[in-house]
């Protein structure tokens, strides 16, 4: 859901990044923080357990610049990947503008993505949304591990929509703004046609 | 789904301040803030200066959506009030116009008694705010649409590029 502010003249979106548990979407965040000005960005807000693993969600708000005399803000969340969190996966995806699907691309973790996409797809239809309507992208993250699923599979497997997608080494930052910016100019497109 | 996203006027963003405003004198507060329930800041009040206000709003929106989820799970629509206290700064937090949340951060010039007669009355402005600003007139939403179209239309694949440049 966005928010149009005209007394401050400023766009916020919402982009939620999903998959399933440590693919790297509080990765594609660190890397992203790291990265970017620090007058453009707020505080990296990570809720997560004692051994780093996301309990509620992590929030990273991001400031594009401006266009068409809007600032345009995104906030970048990411829900928690681990099976049981399911409630809090739900209560984030609330709102989204858009999602980044991020996949292992590790052979042994191809199930997990797909019960992770699945489980994206009954979360959205909850919200009477869905793939086809919102903005979506996809990462096909750790592409440098060498015992990845070839793209043409995964695509296959997971992209049967031809939904943008990027690869990506989340820890090393290859694909990680690529991707970023593909799903923002989806939801800006979105917001184009909306209005 | 634009009939879903909230949309801010000036008018809107003045009267909805002027609220805020009254309400942290009139509660003896530090701060006070308007938040929506996607996380978005709407409106402020009081030492706001040094208070990191967007992950204020973002924790606040997961704070209100996981007692949210909890009141559901009991069969409750919803805990319209979370109380924090703390040693100096307490925050009072509560569902206002059904997409909106208050906050209110004090200290000891103010007691939990005060914060919430006031919030009440508060909340109640908000509220009416709030459904005016529903309830507007297809024209008026028209006009603020056609205005911000005009705008919006004129954006292309570069301007978004050039977002990411730099």
């Amino acid at each position: 859901m966005s928010f149009i502010n005209y007394a401050a003249r400023e766009i916020n979106c919402k982009l939620v990044y999903y998959g399933p548990g440590l693919c790297g979407k509080t990765t594609n965040l660190q890397f992203i923080y790291s990265r970017v000005e620090p007058s453009t960005k707020g505080k990296l807000i990570s809720l997560a357990t004692e051994t780093e693993r996301t309990l509620f969600f992590d929030f990273l708000p991001l400031e594009l610049g401006t266009i068409r005399g809007f600032k345009t803000r995104f906030h970048l969340y990411t829900v928690p990947g681990q099976v049981f969190y399911d409630a809090s996966r739900k209560l984030i995806l609330r709102g989204a503008d858009g999602v980044i699907f991020v996949a292992d691309s590790q052979v042994e973790r191809m199930e997990s993505n797909i019960e992770s996409l699945e489980n994206l797809e009954a979360n959205l239809a909850e919200q009477n949304l869905s793939l086809e309507t919102l903005p979506f992208v996809l990462q096909y993250n750790k592409r440098d591990l060498p015992n990845v699923v070839p793209i043409e599979e995964l695509q296959v497997a997971l992209n049967p929509r031809k939904a943008p997608w990027f690869e990506a080494c989340a820890r090393t930052g290859i694909g990680v703004f690529e991707t970023l910016k593909g799903a923002a100019k989806l939801v800006l497109n979105e917001l184009k046609k909306k209005t | 789904m634009i009939g879903t996203d909230l949309m801010l006027y000036e008018e809107d963003a003045r009267r909805l301040a002027a609220v805020l405003q009254r309400l942290c004198e009139d509660s003896k507060s530090r701060a006070v803030f308007l938040i929506d329930k996607a996380g978005q800041l709407i409106a402020s009040a009081g030492e706001t200066a040094s208070i990191d206000t967007t992950s204020l709003a973002s924790l606040t929106a997961g704070n209100i959506a996981a007692t949210g989820g909890l009141a559901q799970l009991l069969g409750e629509k919803e805990f319209s009030v979370l109380f924090h206290e703390g040693e100096k700064d307490h925050l009072h937090i509560s569902v206002v116009g059904q997409r909106g949340i208050l906050v209110v951060l004090f200290d000891r010039r103010s007691s939990l008694g005060l914060v919430r007669l006031r919030v009440k009355r508060a909340a109640e402005d908000i509220g009416r705010l709030f459904t005016e600003m529903a309830e507007r007139t297809e024209q008026e939403a028209g006009q603020g649409r056609a205005a911000f179209q005009a705008q919006f239309a004129q954006i292309t694949d570069e301007d978004i590029d050039n977002l990411f440049k730099g």
